[in-house]
């Protein structure tokens, strides 16, 4: 009888110390996968903080932080010139690709006609592009155009990924929308512009918010064109200039500079995805999941 | 006698006004269509039509209008040469490498965050990070990370002894394409997660509730129940990821350029068609490159439709 007890009373601790043992596993890996996100970002912020020598100690918490990589950055390349070129180029791609796509999502979400699904997949297939696949084509157009090493042959360029995407998504928003909207406005006489505009837009707000800014972030990242249709420094864009920073020869490449210009391009970016982390999740899942 | 007639009457009217509605939508509808379809045309239907008319001709950057029709010349001449096959190769290893390692990995994070536990929202901000950051300047983080001299990477795997001398992680050939591989696992696995934990949240909680008072082994619920409900999402997820990095360019251009131990099959194209100038060669390359991707996503849709039927 004793024995039992005491056997029923070691099962229960047993189970006790497993689960406590999983926990631990449990909060161990969780540290893991952050350590593993987010150390590659901090330790370029640690690096653009420290001076030449200190660059090549390993030092896991910069000693006296040291400002001058962000000052070099912008004294010695156009980096100023760099951020407003990608400022222009990201936000009139958004805005141009935005006004288009919605038009055509009111189309596609809203009202039935033949060949819509296969309309759907063919721009569904264009955002399958690899972008190569038009980098000659697309260079002779913008040549022709008069176009090259100037911003517009960038907007206009972007439009060929910013396009598919922003109409998919959109699409897919506008026919979440209730079918009543549009029947109480169309019974009041209203046309079809006015639905659009006065229904469907403030309704849409939320979407366009989020794929607006999944389309900056993939116009501002954008490296390809940028690389190829751009020749001066001053016409370069971000992720260009970037990847073109060098020093006196490639074994001296100044990684203070490099990475106090990755700082400050990616910060600002990574605030915008924590402050729109739902939407941009519901967005590209609405992209992909869905879809 | 009259109120029926009078009835029947409006309702044919009714009929009347509501085809010549919906025609008339219908054309509203092209209406609203026409610019985005106009814009797509010109810069995605044009420049594709003609890179794969230039791909027939010997046509240079610095002169393209005095091309000549040559057939498939620079197609059998690309055939032979071994950098394209290289090229393929190296884009290939990457596209399954990196995509099988992002998909375990995206399954772990997801299942993770599936659970219940504090600070889940915060860990899920925690892994956008890696998604926000522009590829270029992941490339240039890692390129420092791996610095042979100075990098972290060799000196915590000198300080934990797994190496004894530091590796050339980007220079030498034999590490320098997975280095390139596990930047991409880092960035995109994030995307796969995020895709994944969506699917998670959209299975029907009822088969786990029986599962756990059956008393089933947790890692036998996840490959009996979990992984069979989750395959349609992480088809879509994967055929995503595999068509992104068949394109790859701007990652393996930054971290190593023109080298070809890594070169990937865009990074060729453009170093032909820019660097070479050989607007003929270059856009062969290019119209071959998408063939291959088309070719692949044909296949793929097709062996996932007849997986699905079975």
């Amino acid at each position: 009888m004793l024995i039992k007890v005491m056997l029923i009373k070691t099962n229960a601790r047993l189970k006790k110390l497993k689960r406590a043992v999983a926990n631990v596993l449990f909060y161990l890996l969780l540290a893991v996968i952050v350590l593993y996100t987010v150390f590659p970002f901090y330790w370029a912020i640690v690096s653009s903080l420290k001076s030449g020598s200190a660059l090549f100690q390993v030092d896991f918490w910069p000693q006296d932080p040291y400002w001058e990589n962000y000052v070099a950055v912008f004294r010695e390349q156009p980096f100023g010139r760099n951020i407003l070129n990608s400022l222009l180029v990201s936000i009139s791609t958004v805005l141009i690709s935005l006004s288009l796509a919605l038009a055509a999502a009111y189309a596609m979400g809203r009202i039935q006609f033949r060949g819509r699904t296969l309309l759907l997949f063919v721009i569904l297939g264009v955002s399958m592009f690899p972008q190569v696949a038009v980098l000659s084509g697309m260079f002779e157009l913008i040549n022709s155009l008069g176009l090259y090493n100037n911003l517009l042959a960038l907007s206009l360029s972007y439009m060929i990924f910013t396009l598919p995407f922003t109409v998919w998504v959109l699409t897919t928003f506008m026919r979440e929308l209730p079918k009543e909207l549009e029947e109480a406005a169309i019974v009041d006489g209203a046309t079809p512009f006015t639905i659009v505009t006065k229904v469907f837009i403030p309704l849409m707000g939320p979407a366009l918010v989020t794929t607006g800014l999944l389309a900056f972030i993939a116009a501002w990242n954008e490296f390809l064109f940028a690389l190829t249709f751009t020749l001066s420094s001053e016409m370069r864009t971000v992720p260009v200039a970037i990847a073109l920073i060098s020093g006196a020869s490639s074994y001296e490449l100044p990684w203070g500079n490099i990475m106090a210009a990755s700082v400050i391009v990616t910060v600002p970016l990574i605030v915008l995805v924590l402050v729109f982390q739902r939407r941009i999740v519901s967005g590209l899942t609405a992209g992909a999941v869905k879809g | 006698m009259e109120v029926t007639k009078h009835r029947h009457g409006t309702r044919k009217g009714a009929a009347h006004t509501s085809t010549r509605l919906s025609r008339q939508k219908v054309r509203w509808a092209w209406l609203f269509m026409a610019p985005m379809l106009l814009v797509l045309a010109f810069v995605a239907g044009w420049p594709l039509f003609k890179t794969i008319a230039y791909g027939f001709t010997d046509a240079s950057l610095i002169a393209p209008e005095t091309a000549r029709f040559i057939g498939f010349d620079n197609f059998a001449f690309l055939l032979q040469d071994p950098y394209w096959w290289t090229a393929v190769w190296n884009t290939v290893v990457f596209a399954f490498a990196s995509v099988a390692l992002e998909t375990v990995l995206g399954l772990i994070i997801a299942l993770t965050l599936n659970a219940k536990f504090p600070g889940r929202g915060g860990l899920r901000a925690a892994i956008l990070i890696p998604w926000a950051i522009p590829t270029v300047v992941s490339a240039q983080m890692w390129n420092w990370m791996y610095n042979d001299v100075f990098g972290v990477i060799n000196h915590i795997l000198q300080f934990v002894g797994l190496i004894e001398q530091p590796i050339a992680w980007t220079a030498s050939p034999d590490t320098a394409l997975l280095s390139i591989i596990l930047v991409d696992v880092w960035k995109t696995t994030p995307f796969m997660a995020l895709l994944l934990l969506a699917g998670l949240q959209m299975l029907p909680t009822e088969c786990y509730e029986s599962a756990r008072i059956d008393g089933v082994h947790p890692l036998k619920v996840f490959f009996r129940v979990t992984l069979p409900l989750l395959k349609p999402t992480l088809m879509v997820a994967i055929i995503f990821r595999l068509l992104d990095a068949l394109r790859v360019f701007d990652l393996v251009y930054v971290m190593s350029g023109n080298n070809h131990d890594t070169m990937s099959m865009s990074v060729y194209a453009r170093q032909q068609l820019i660097d070479f100038g050989g607007l003929g060669f270059g856009s062969a390359a290019s119209s071959l490159i998408f063939a291959i991707i088309a070719l692949f996503t044909v296949v793929y849709l097709t062996v996932a439709r007849v997986g699905r039927e079975h």
